[in-house]
């Protein structure tokens, strides 16, 4: 298949996937998958602002928890910082040379083994709401090829949390995001839950509450909140590769 | 740029004279004069009941709020069942056929337009922030955002109260680390276990425990989640 067969296909599919009642964040992890697939990057994550102006994770291509903290390391500082008061693309080809640019994210990125980081904005009608981020383990800008396929991923992030059911029937862009949010918190809080009561780590316990979501059809964040309040005993949610201890 | 509506609300917190009896009232006092509000109220649910007032911008508004209690019906039960805002901009249009009850009874007060915001993180919810308009009309898209900022702030300023940290700290508690760390959510849930507690008791616990070794939320989360503490019951 030719890259833009590819390209194509990824965007039909990701539309497909917008149907009633769909399940945004993942859908948001998806993005990112492909994001890391089809562009010239070896990791992605997708941050939203809050009400109050705070960049949150929304998903990450690897859900691995030291990718979730160097996305959220940027509430004050870095790309995506810098992307979303900005409203238009952020990058930097040598993270080394940034480290008094963005003294927390810039060695924090490197330490994690990427060279180079790019930051393209999420909007909606005009208004930036968050930010794709994406991460190189190689020095240098992206392809001028790979940036509005990029730019297309983002675009599609932002009308894909505008679309859900759940956000629809609110007022205003902000109150709507604010419902993409919670789902999120949600997750975070079954983590938790699910890492204790398993003893499994967190990366585990969102791998099994994945894979059950996935393999019985369900939104993530159902499956999440029913776990939290005790409809969902953790031992339904089999472990989905063996190695998750 | 966008607006740091975080600080603006904790500004407006500060800026309230000192008859404010409890930090919940000055909160309500301040989202009053941020949002050229008649009054503004924190009601407290459990299991889908409404338990009362958790304060008031003003003594007069106490009435008001007990409306809800009293009826059962209203924006702020709805905003509680739907997990999301519950906007009313005109009470004598729309919300008199929502609320039959309570959109007359909150008139005779002098009400006009209601704007319910559910108190939650996530799966922890403990009420809604009620504000009241003597006139109708929509809020604005930066007023319901600031709206939004309220609730949150509201929620962590009565979880921070129910950990028992000083009503004169909680300002600084907020201001000096925002509680939407990833580690925050993720610890919350491990010591609901740990503890056999609700979730709500749970971060609770957590920024309690914080605030007795006078450390950061976010570093006792840490902790947590890393398996170095484990919270004991008792």
């Amino acid at each position: 298949m030719t890259r833009e067969q590819r390209i194509v296909e990824t965007f039909v599919e990701l539309a497909d996937t917008m149907v009633d009642d769909f399940d945004v964040i993942e859908f948001l992890h998806r993005l990112a998958e492909r994001c890391v697939e089809l562009l010239d990057c070896t990791e992605a994550g997708l941050l939203l602002a809050d009400a109050a102006g705070m960049l949150r994770v929304m998903a990450s291509s690897s859900e691995r928890s030291d990718a979730l903290d160097l996305l959220q390391t940027q509430n004050d500082e870095g790309p995506c910082f810098e992307c979303f008061h900005r409203g238009g693309p952020v990058y930097s080809a040598n993270l080394l040379e940034e480290l008094g640019r963005w003294p927390t994210f810039a060695p924090a990125a490197v330490e994690r083994g990427f060279c180079s980081v790019q930051a393209l904005p999420m909007r909606v009608r005009g208004t930036t709401v968050g930010a794709l981020n994406l991460f190189r383990s190689e020095p240098g800008a992206m392809w001028d090829r790979d940036l509005p396929v990029a730019q297309g991923m983002a675009d599609i992030a932002a009308v894909a949390l505008l679309q859900e059911r759940s956000v629809r029937e609110s007022r205003g862009v902000v109150s709507q995001l604010q419902g993409a949010l919670s789902s999120r918190v949600v997750i975070e809080q079954a983590k938790g839950v699910l890492a204790e009561r398993a003893s499994i780590s967190l990366d585990g316990a969102f791998a099994r509450l994945r894979g059950y979501a996935r393999s019985n059809n369900r939104r993530l964040s159902d499956v999440a909140g029913e776990l939290i309040d005790g409809r969902l005993e953790p031992a339904a949610l089999a472990d989905p590769v063996g190695s998750d201890r | 740029m966008a607006v740091d509506r975080l600080g603006v609300v904790l500004a407006a917190m500060t800026s309230v004279d000192g008859d404010a009896p409890t930090v919940v009232d000055r909160l309500c006092v301040a989202a009053v004069a941020l949002l050229s509000l008649s009054g503004a109220g924190i009601s407290l649910m459990a299991e889908g009941q409404l338990q009362g007032s958790a304060g008031v911008s003003e003594p007069g508004i106490a009435a008001v709020q007990e409306l809800q209690l009293e009826l059962g019906e209203g924006p702020g039960v709805d905003a509680w069942t739907s997990d999301a805002p519950v906007l009313e901009p005109d009470l004598a249009q729309g919300g008199t056929i929502r609320w039959p009850t309570f959109a007359g009874a909150a008139q005779e007060a002098g009400v006009r337009a209601v704007f319910a915001f559910p108190l939650q993180v996530g799966s922890i919810r403990i009420g809604v922030l009620m504000l009241y308009r003597n006139h109708s009309g929509p809020l604005g898209s930066e007023e319901l955002a600031l709206g939004l900022v309220l609730a949150d702030v509201a929620t962590q300023v009565v979880l921070a109260v129910q950990a028992g940290a000083p009503a004169d700290i909680v300002h600084d508690l907020l201001a000096g680390e925002p509680a939407h760390w990833a580690e925050v959510h993720q610890a919350t849930g491990m010591v609901s276990v740990q503890l056999g507690v609700p979730m709500d008791e749970a971060f609770v616990r957590l920024r309690a425990h914080a605030f007795g070794d006078g450390r950061s939320l976010r570093v006792v989360a840490r902790e947590v989640v890393s398996r170095r503490l484990t919270l004991e019951a008792g």
